[in-house]
């Protein structure tokens, strides 16, 4: 017996259907005069309606009246994604005093209209959805909305200038800052380069203030050298775990002279430097760079003798002296934070041109990705700021390539949006320290940006070359006396319409950018969703740019796509701004998706128990059940998942619900 | 005044719940005194046609058991349904389809070609497959038509009471027979048996350490399993969580885990969907690989999950891919 027989023996139910035209974004595809007659046709719906535009005032008007006087005790409307109008009809719903989670909404737009090509499927797919529903609804039931208070407290994951300036802007509102950045260091990518473009600020002066502020501001607390491990919880009332690394210097007691580095056995620095790709070196205890903040040395074990051997003089702990910032046994500790909302910024990562060896990365050693030559124009950087090549020479001619590994099918499709602006800034700065001949191979110049064009072409009255065409390799086979010793890069230049062979003393690679290695692990974490490419994707693309599907975990910079320094800042407010309407708010209501255990039914099994993430659930020796404790419940449904008799359950998900619907949407093939 | 005339009768089973009746033993003098058996083939010698010669309606009860495959047992189902005012579907394979049930993971291609020409005890060089008309000089031959699956007894005709069980236990058929007597059977389409799974009658329930779960996957044969912890716990598969009570957890008695004859409790929409999901549950990793060791270790998953019930599944069979 099919479950709608069952139900239908049972209740006087009235059933409202209204399909939205959408304008022509669901009637353009949908045949929704067709649609709604069917709709008519189905068990219990007594109106189905058409109107062009659902959601407007006059839709809205005809729905809160048909209820009243219809007499309407399910609202079904067909029209876009639940995420855009299910707040509304639900409203619809209650102030026509019927209980909002009798309404269910179908999804014709985006699940239907928009991508469905044949008119006939399209329609035909609409008919089977509202059928689903139509089915679903009758196993509905008066539910109330749960509310709970939202934790004022912000986590922040991700130190770079996104993490730094939300940071800022909600410590300053007064709300409380868990700043988690996994490096030794806050600044992320930005602290890095040498200048940015196109006003060739210098990066560090405008960086480090913040950085400084972040420090000592009361409502931030810094955790680096840590990673968030696991997120419990929901909108309002996140349990974050952090695990902190040990650095084996107490933050609390340094008091950043750096004494101990001077100190250590090491007189000189011999370890690579991984903060400047290994150009610059550095000892067994160091500051990845001098402005690091918190301004705390970290000891690498892997490199220092004391672990290595246990038989290390231990200059720096002597150094140190009473100060007791030196501690060999720190131990990895885990942090549960508590907090309402959290920001995700956890940046990207460059491309590894090792994968496109035509271009002799790792190959020719005076290939440079575009990072390695940032950092060698910092001031603060191995060089001091100087441009050489290994030998230590200045180079004397200069080829920067675009678009390495980006709008590439083989390798990254989409454009990085920042390369052809730094490679510019590169190119400036190339011109500015040696005076070098500097080729610039581009696909396309990208420069849409306040100043960007105007940079541009700044840069070539300063004499930088533009070559347009993607290049072939880059090879060390001279075929000339003129390009011997040197490094040839081939390309086409498709304005000249010719292959040319210009020979250069240093190539840079620019580099695209990717999501980090362990985005995936971070979505999975934060329930949140890639989009194409595995960037973090947002909740609408337009309207809610900083907001992903899961409540209170909100977007910055350029983890959700590539972005240069102004928009990652851009978004970083808009981040902030959301994450305090929200704890300004106070009060949240959420969907009452809770589980519950039937009595009768349970056998005490306790499948449920120990799967429960919320230790919602528990075994009642007396009773000898399971028994849930819906203040804990969180809506997973785990438990109704594994309940093996179908004991335990959730609202607005229950089996029934699920099955209906499923039997509603095969009807026309079982 | 005459007493209560029931019949019994047999489909695709394997006779078990013939011998489940024989089962109650002095109990079965009280039902003989009590009832008027009138039709029951392995016991007694009467025929289909003292059924049909019955008013409609004239059996107080008719018991089934076994599924139905072919055309003569669906005719049966029929008759027994015409004749009975309540018909009662007894025992796993007419209540969910039973073992016989499994042949739906075959096509009925499949299974004559696997009997009659591949098995290596047969001798068919010729290739004859069973025909529902033979003409022979004889006479013409006729043979019951082998159907394309196996169902159960409600999806075939409608059914009043269900008792589970492969085969039912003893208590709960004297119970179903004492209520027909005395006249106070349940709503129709009840399950005469209690309505919670097994664990709760299972005396080893009370081991069940603070977390479930299964590290392994092991089958009875590889483990000696220990006689008084619950079976998950020592990481055999155990379908008492999903399965209706009433049998007294008789295999785990025996030292032996709950393999699910009593089928679903009426909160399981699909007792093998709901028995592989509370198990995938229990499976203790977080890593892929490990995982897929465990779940390899599962031998026969349709065979383990929906031993007793795939025709009564909302898959109900395999249904064929071409090529």
């Amino acid at each position: 017996m099919l479950l709608r027989d069952e139900f239908s023996k049972n209740g006087d139910i009235r059933i409202g259907v209204y399909v939205c035209d959408c304008g022509t974004n669901i009637a353009g595809k949908v045949r929704v005069p067709e649609v709604v007659e069917y709709a008519g046709t189905l068990p219990h719906v007594v109106v189905a309606k058409e109107y062009k535009y659902m959601c407007s005032d006059p839709g809205q008007d005809m729905i809160r009246r048909e209820i009243k006087e219809q007499k309407l005790n399910r609202l079904l409307v067909a029209a876009c994604s639940p995420h855009v109008h299910e707040e509304t009809f639900r409203n619809v719903a209650a102030q026509a005093g019927l209980n909002p989670f009798l309404f269910q909404m179908v999804n014709i737009r985006e699940l239907v209209s928009w991508v469905t090509k044949d008119p006939d499927k399209a329609t035909a797919k609409a008919k089977d959805m509202i059928r689903a529903a139509a089915n679903r609804v009758l196993f509905h039931e008066e539910l109330e909305p749960l509310k709970y208070h939202i934790k004022r407290n912000v986590v922040i994951v991700g130190g770079g200038i996104a993490g730094i300036h939300a940071a800022l802007l909600l410590a300053d509102s007064g709300e409380h800052v868990y700043l988690v950045e996994r490096e030794s260091s806050i600044g992320g990518h930005m602290a890095m380069f040498d200048k940015t473009f196109p006003t060739l600020d210098c990066a560090a002066c405008i960086l480090t203030p913040k950085m400084t502020m972040v420090k000592s501001h009361p409502n931030i607390t810094i955790m680096s050298y840590s990673e968030v491990v696991e997120v419990n919880g929901f909108v309002g009332d996140f349990k974050v775990k952090v695990r902190k690394k040990p650095r084996y210097v107490d933050e609390e007691n340094c008091v950043g002279c750096f004494e101990c580095i001077d100190a250590c056995v090491f007189k000189d620095a011999r370890y690579p430097n991984e903060f400047d790709f290994g150009l610059g070196k550095r000892k067994p205890i160091y500051m990845p760079f001098p402005q690091a903040v918190p301004p705390v040395p970290v000891i690498d074990a892997d490199t220092c003798i004391e672990f290595k051997t246990g038989k290390c003089p231990k200059e720096c702990l002597k150094a140190c002296g009473e100060r007791a910032g030196i501690d060999f046994a720190q131990k990895e500790e885990i942090v549960e934070l508590e907090v309402g909302s959290i920001i995700v910024a956890t940046g990207f990562d460059s491309f590894d041109p090792k994968k496109m060896p035509q271009y002799g990365y790792g190959i020719y050693s005076n290939v440079y990705t575009s990072l390695e030559a940032e950092r060698l124009f910092n001031a603060s950087g191995p060089t001091a700021g100087e441009l050489v090549l290994r030998d230590g020479s200045k180079p004397k001619s200069v080829g920067i390539i675009h678009c390495v590994g980006s709008r590439d099918e083989n390798h990254n499709r989409w454009c990085s949006r920042v390369c052809c602006m730094y490679s510019m800034k590169l190119a400036h700065l190339v011109k500015e320290r040696t005076n070098a001949d500097v080729f610039n191979f581009y696909i396309d110049i990208r420069a849409a940006g306040k100043g960007y064009e105007e940079f541009y072409n700044r840069t070539m009255e300063e004499g930088v070359q533009y070559i347009r065409g993607k290049v072939a390799e880059v090879t060390d086979n001279a075929q000339t006396k003129d390009e011997e010793g040197k490094l040839v890069i081939r390309v086409e230049d498709t304005l000249l319409g010719m292959i040319r062979r210009i020979p250069v003393d240093m190539v840079i690679l620019s580099v695209g950018l990717e999501p980090q290695h362990d985005a995936l692990e971070v979505t999975k974490m934060f329930n949140i969703s890639c989009s194409g490419g595995g960037w973090f994707m947002e909740r609408h693309p337009k309207l809610a740019p900083v907001s992903t599907m899961s409540g209170g975990v909100f977007l910055a910079g350029a983890c959700q796509a590539p972005k240069d320094i102004p928009d990652t800042v851009a978004q970083a407010g808009a981040a902030a701004s959301e994450a305090l309407a929200l704890s300004h708010k106070g009060v949240i209501e959420v969907e009452p998706n809770t589980a519950f255990i039937d009595e009768t039914l349970c056998s005490g099994c306790q499948v449920c128990v120990g799967l429960c993430p919320y230790s919602a659930i528990s075994y009642d020796q007396e009773k000898k059940i399971s028994i849930l404790n819906q203040a804990l419940c969180q809506g997973c449904g785990v438990c109704a998942g594994a309940c093996p008799s179908g004991a335990a359950q959730q609202h607005l998900f229950n089996d029934s619900q699920l099955m209906a619907e499923i039997e509603g949407a095969l009807a026309g093939v079982l | 005044m005459s007493k209560p005339k029931v019949a019994f009768y047999w489909c695709a089973s394997c006779g078990g719940c013939e011998e489940a009746v024989v089962d109650l033993a002095d109990a079965i003098l009280g039902v003989v005194d009590a009832v008027d058996i009138v039709f029951w083939p392995v016991a007694m010698d009467f025929k289909r046609e003292d059924v049909e010669a019955l008013k409609d309606g004239e059996l107080a009860a008719g018991f089934v058991n076994g599924a139905i495959r072919t055309s003569e047992q669906e005719e049966m189902a029929h008759l027994m349904r015409r004749k009975s005012q309540a018909l009662i579907a007894f025992g796993s394979c007419s209540h969910t389809g039973g073992i016989p049930g499994l042949a739906n993971l075959y096509t009925r291609e499949d299974i004559l070609k696997r009997v009659y020409i591949e098995n290596p005890s047969i001798v068919n060089p010729n290739h004859i497959l069973p025909q529902e008309k033979s003409v022979e000089t004889e006479g013409t031959l006729r043979l019951p038509a082998f159907k394309d699956d196996v169902r159960t007894l409600d999806q075939t005709v409608e059914v009043d009471y269900y008792l589970p069980g492969c085969p039912p236990p003893v208590n709960l058929i004297v119970n179903a027979v004492t209520a027909l007597v005395e006249g106070k059977l349940p709503p129709k389409g009840s399950v005469l048996a209690p309505d919670v799974a097994l664990c709760s009658e299972c005396e080893r329930n009370a081991t069940k350490p603070e977390k479930l779960s299964m590290k392994d996957v092991k089958r009875p044969h590889e483990i000696i399993i220990d006689g008084e912890n619950c079976l998950l716990a020592q990481g055999v598969i155990c379908l008492g969580p999903a399965t209706r009570s009433g049998c007294g957890a008789a295999c785990l008695n025996a030292n032996m885990p709950c393999t699910g004859c009593m089928g679903a409790t009426s909160g399981a929409l699909d007792y093998g969907a709901k028995a592989l999901s509370a198990m995938a549950s229990l499976l203790d990793s977080n890593d892929a690989e490990e995982i897929k060791s465990m779940t390899a270790k599962i031998v026969d998953p349709a065979g383990t999950f929906y031993r007793y019930s795939l025709p009564a599944s909302f898959l109900h069979r395999r249904v064929g891919r071409p090529g």
